[in-house]
Parts: C-alpha cells; structure tokens; sequence
C-alpha cells in the first residue's frame, strides 16, 4: 500500500468527495497543502481576505447545491473565516472550512499563529474537529463532508496540525460513514401526513409558509405541486425565494418585517399554515403570540429542533422537506379531496383584492428610485440572474422587487444579516455557474466591507455585476432612526466614500453611474453585456425607506405602509 | 411550570465533548444545576448526569438541542420515570466536644461515615438523594459548616419490576 502524506490525503479525499474548486488563502503552515495543491487539477480560488473565502465557498454551495470548501492558514487566517462560518450556521449551508494549525507539539504554547479555532468555532458550526493523528484524516474529511451535506446542512470546520499534514501513513479509502449518534429523519412519520391531508380536506383558508428548507432540500417541484393541485396560496421568508415561482398567481410575496400587505394579512387571517422548511425566526414571525392567531400549524422540518421553538404548532412532521411533500401529494392523489368550497375561493378572492388594494408601491420621482433600479434590473435580465445582495435596504429592496423563479437564484444572508456577504457571494455564484449572469445588489455602506474581491473577480475573468444603491448612508439603520429615533441620524451618514467608478477602474474593473432615472436603463443594459466585472454605481434617492415595516415586536398585520 | 428535571446523556468519549455541552447551555441561556461526567462501562461512551431547570417548551429544546450534537448518542429524561438517584457529599463541621456525640448520632441515622477527625471537627461522608442529603446538610448547620464537596447527582432508570 502506498504512502501519502497528510497533505496529499486531504486532496485526494476532497476529490473522492466531488469537489473541483476550492477558495482560499495561504499562510505558514499550510505551505504542505499548497505545494501538493499546485500538483494536483482542483481548481483554488485565490480570494483576498478569508471572510471572502468563507463567503465565496458558500455562495458557490447555494448556488450549486454541492459542499463549498475552503482552506486557510492558522491565526488570523482562521479567526477571519468565524464571520463567514456563522453566516453559514445561520443559513444551513454545506461548507467545508479546513484550517492550518501550529505543530501538534506547540499547540497550547501560545505559539506564533496559534488560536484554537475549534474552541471558537464549536458555537458556529454544525460540527468541528482537530485532527492529532494523520491516520485519522482521511475519516475525518469523509465524515465531515457527510455531516455538512446530510440532515439540516451546515458549516464544518477541519483543524489540521501542520506536523500532521508532513507526515506519512499508508492511505486506504474509508468506508461509509456510520455514526451511531447522528441519523437525520429524513422519512417522516405517515400518521402524521395522514393528518396533515386531512387538515388541508377541511381547511378554509389554507397557507403554505415555505422557507430555507425547501431550497436545500430542492423541495420545489414537490412544493408546487402542492400549492397548484389544492389552490393553496404560497408566502415564504426571505431564504425561501426562488423555492416557489414569484411570477405564480398563487405566490404572495414574501412575509414578515418588509412583506407584502396580501402575504402578511394572509398569515394573520389563514385557518391553516402549512410551515416547510422554516424556523419561525423573529423577523418573520413578528409578536409571536399574534402570529397566524386563527390557523391550524402543520410544521415540516428534518430538524426537530425548529419545531415548537418560538411557536407552538399542531401538528410537528420531522423529514426532509422534498421526501415530505412527495409522500403529502401522493397521499392527497389517492384522496378525494372534493370539490373546492366556496370559501376557499371566497379567500383566494380575498387574497387577490389585497393585492389590488394595497400592492407593493414606490412614488417616482425625478431622482433615481432603488427601487425603480431593481424593476428595471429585473426586466433586463429577464428575471434570470442569480441575485446575491449585501444587507439592509438593497437586501430587501432586491427580495421585493426581483421576482425569482429558481431555488438558488437568490443568493443573501438571513439569519445572521452578515454586511459584505455579496460581492464575495458573487465570485463564488459565478464559479459555480459560469454561463450565468450573477449581480450582487449593494448598498454604498455594505460593498466597502469586502471591496477588496474585485480584485478576486478581476483576476480569475469572474464577470459578476455591482448595483450600488448608492444613498450615502447606512440605510436601514437610518431608516430605523428616522421612523423610530426622531431622526437623530447617529453615525449613519457616510461624511466621505470613495468615488465607486475610478474604484471600480483601478481594480481593472469597468465602472458606470447614474444620477438621474433616464439613465438607469442605459447604465444597467451597458454591464449587463460588459465582459469583465463591473460596479455600477446608481446615485439613489437620500432618505428612502422599505415598505411595509413592521415594527420590532409588533403583530405582523400591523404594518406602516408608507 | 419550571420544574427540576435530571438527563441522563450518553456521549462520545472525546476532549471537547463536555465544552460543546457546557457551551449550548451558556450559549442559549439554559440552566445547570450540578453535572457529572465519567466513563461508562464501554470505554469510548461517557455518561453525563446533569440537572437541569425549565418549564416544558424550554426542556423540550434543552433535549433536542443537546440530541442535535454531533458526540451525543442518547438524552433520556429519568423526570417522571421511576429511577434511583445518588449523590456523595463530603462535609467538614464544626465538632467541639459537647456535640460529638450528637453530631455522630445524626451521621449514624443517615448511614454516613466519618472519614477524618480533628480536635474540633469530622469529615463526614454521605450518600444519598437529594432529599436526605438535604435533610442531613439542615440538621448539620447549627453546629457550623466549614466546608462542602458535592459530586452532583447520578442516576439510573429503575428496571420494570413487572417484567423481571
């Protein structure tokens, strides 16, 4: 049996486990694994700071719904990852996070780059380990890319000792990973669809709440199928776009803090809420004790620690989303469901007068609208782009505004709200789907955050789209001020920010702008075919804010609307 | 209602396994009362008693959530199940020598054992449930205290008396 060195075991279990690129920064002590790396076909991504790498792995996971890997150095090379690795924990993404370490010899010494990154990763990741044994490596990588990829994904960091990744051991392919402690339900109780089939038989005002879950899963078609066979309206969160056709007369718009009129009256009038994939966060849910008041909570979810968290629900179903809605509608095809009550055509007509009543509207004016640049950006590409967006505003502008159709097309972060999460986001997206067009949809405060991975895009030909909603200030939280803290504008307003175009320009980048709405088309239609990177900088309206708004801690129903 | 409830947790034997749980506990702000960690007789599993406080909603998350680490192989909730519970308490009081012969009377109804003796205190040893060692810890104080040892409380499911 051959021998391989620590080093070349991880690359060849990286490739036994499908992957062909990886993102990611050198350092000290993980030289080994560079050196065999330039040996080898895998494909790395040289970022420029490893929270990028971290983000760019992720995106690159979404996107194309494999595990996104990422190796760094020890140190600062692994604290740098902890912000992209909890933006991943939140989201349940599958990534692979490996981390060089001081000799296991200095470990505990305060050695130089020396931090115990799996000690600060444990709260952040699905699972961490440190490997000590070189023996022990090629089991490790398997076991780690089972747990990111199984059950509820997540983010799995690997600690590797750079005496561990020198020496040598005879290498044999491990077997299936069997851990007695860890077996996700992914088939879930039939008792309880047969309730759950039942409830939908006698419900008037059925609801589908579909989230993240249908995403990962790629619970789409089975979620559809769903929604059209039984006239079952569809809202979902901010993580669930793209899991249910936004163009669908079913679809509401998304729910919550910045939903639509029609999907949160609907939460807050439905006598059934069919809950896939989601965990009922705060900005959904509103004040939990008024959330869906009149409805029946079915919940399905493959992790039955969402269940019964922050709401009480009836009737809790633990699988996977897309093997649940393939048993839900198989069983409904052998039911008689009936003939459609006039009821629940009372509440789809209800539905659609919400939606006449109240739609999702702007004031245009003679400055450029944020709004206004997404319509018209989602016009342009046709509503094909994939979409990753920073956070604030532009992040919600984007999930109100473009209408997605595809489970990975919308690309941001939800649960931690990570600022400077797009534009490493779009390297990644766009490695993993080169013939697409990716736009990270910006705000002029989150696009400094991790500016420098143009550079990224400029070097590999990654040609990923900038919108700046350029507002001069920290938009939400200036919107947060003004509607709630009487305008006191504390450190909200950028005094200074750099010239986006000559940026974009010295990065080997294209730039443009617009200050006036006549020239917004001509701005987007001219990236949008550019070849290389380009920043586009769209001079927005000051003091715009999202609407509706529910405010923190208030009932759902009770949104400003202007 | 909150409500006393004492888990029984199998784990892997690995280093980091007790931070992860020590962790989740301070992390989502769940409550620790005692906790006790030590091999069990398969040399890779260790067995973790722990009480805990909460009302149901809270319990329930304490148990999937501490299910839902990767090292956790089994959480059972001995709480409203028949099981036995112990717990080893060393004490050091206060043994001048009008109250020796009380204080050894008081040991002697409780079954405990003196394990030291000084010109004015014993190193008591006791064994029991909450309640005795409670009952034991009362009766002591008046004579004064000087120390405690606890090792936190232990427990096992009682077999099904019925099947045996």
């Amino acid at each position: 049996m051959s021998k391989l060195t620590g080093a070349q075991i991880l690359l060849r279990m990286l490739k036994e486990e499908g992957v062909d690129t990886i993102f990611g920064y050198p350092g000290g002590v993980v030289l080994d694994i560079y050196d065999e790396l330039a040996r080898t076909d895998l494909k790395h991504i040289l970022v420029r700071h490893e929270q990028g790498a971290v983000h760019a792995a992720d995106a690159y996971a979404r996107a194309s719904g494999k595990v996104g890997v990422c190796l760094v150095t020890s140190g600062p090379g692994a604290t740098n990852t902890v912000t992209g690795i909890a933006t991943a924990n939140m989201d349940s993404i599958p990534i692979v996070v490996i981390t060089g370490q001081v000799p296991t010899k200095l470990i505990g010494n305060d050695a130089f780059q020396e931090v115990d990154i799996v000690g600060i990763t444990r709260p952040c990741t699905k699972h961490n380990y440190l490997v000590k044994d070189v023996k022990d490596l090629a089991k490790t990588i398997k076991e780690a890319f089972h747990i990111a990829r199984s059950g509820r994904p997540g983010p799995v960091l690997i600690d590797l000792p750079k005496d561990v990744s020198i020496s040598k051991t005879s290498f044999k392919l491990p077997d299936d990973v069997q851990l007695r402690s860890y077996n996700p339900t992914y088939v879930p109780n039939r008792k309880q669809l047969l309730k759950v089939v039942d409830m939908i038989k006698k419900a008037k005002k059925p609801l589908i709440f579909s989230g993240g879950g249908v995403i990962l899963s790629r619970a789409h078609k089975e979620l559809a199928e769903l929604a059209k066979k039984n006239k079952i309206p569809v809202t979902s969160t901010l993580m669930g776009l793209g899991g249910f056709s936004g163009m669908d007369p079913l679809w509401l718009g998304m729910l919550g803090m910045h939903g639509t009129y029609r999907a949160n009256m609907s939460v807050s009038e439905c006598d059934l809420m069919i809950a896939v994939g989601v965990r009922f966060d705060d900005r959904v849910t509103g004040k939990t004790d008024e959330f869906a008041p009149y409805a029946k909570i079915v919940q399905i979810d493959i992790d039955p620690t969402s269940i019964q968290k922050n709401i009480q629900v009836h009737v809790p179903v633990v699988g996977d989303c897309k093997i649940s809605l393939e048993l839900l509608n198989q069983m409904i095809d052998h039911e008689d469901m009936g003939e459609l009550k006039p009821e629940h055509q009372q509440w789809l007509d209800r539905i659609d007068n919400w939606k006449k009543t109240t739609p999702q509207v702007y004031d245009q004016t003679d400055v450029i609208k944020p709004q206004y640049v997404i319509e018209k950006l989602f016009e342009l590409t046709k509503g094909e782009a994939i979409i990753t967006t920073e956070v604030g505003q532009n992040q919600m502008w984007a999930a109100q505004y473009y209408h997605f159709t595809q489970p990975g097309q919308f690309i941001s972060s939800g649960g931690l709200g990570t600022m400077g999460f797009g534009l490493p986001a779009a390297v990644g997206a766009q490695v993993a789907a080169p013939d697409k067009l990716v736009v990270d949809i910006a705000g002029d405060g989150s696009i400094q955050m991790n500016i420098q991975e143009m550079a990224t895009a400029v070097q590999y030909n990654l040609p990923v789209k900038v919108v700046i909603l350029n507002n001069g200030f920290l938009g939400m939280v200036r919107q947060w001020q003004q509607l709630f803290y009487d305008k006191c504008y504390s450190s909200t307003k950028f005094q200074h920010t750099p010239d986006f175009v000559k940026l974009a320009e010295a990065y080997g980048a294209v730039g443009l702008r617009a200050t006036k709405p006549e020239e917004v088309e001509k701005v987007l239609k001219e990236g949008i075919v550019c070849k290389k990177a380009v920043i586009m900088d769209f001079v927005v309206e000051p003091e715009e804010c999202v609407y509706p708004m529910v405010p923190a801690g208030a009932p759902i129903s009770k949104m400003l609307l202007v | 209602m909150t409500k006393k409830h004492i888990l029984s947790i199998l784990v892997d034997n690995e280093p980091g396994v007790l931070s992860r749980i020590a962790g989740l506990f301070s992390g989502r702000g769940y409550n620790i009362d005692s906790l006790c960690v030590a091999e069990t007789a398969e040399p890779f599993v260790s067995r973790i008693t722990m009480v805990t406080k909460g009302d149901s909603m809270i319990l329930e998350q304490i148990k999937k959530q501490v299910n839902k680490i990767i090292n956790v192989i089994k959480v059972t909730d001995l709480t409203d199940q028949e099981f036995v519970e112990r717990e080893l308490v060393l004490l050091k009081v206060n043994a001048k020598a009008e109250h020796r012969a009380e204080i050894l009377r008081i040991t002697d109804i409780f079954r405990g054992q003196v394990v030291d003796v000084g010109q004015e205190h014993f190193t008591i040893n006791i064994i029991g449930d909450t309640d005795k060692i409670t009952a034991i810890l009362t009766l002591l104080k008046p004579f004064g205290i000087r120390e405690i040892a606890r090792t936190g409380c232990i427990a096992m499911f009682r077999e099904n008396k019925s099947k045996s």
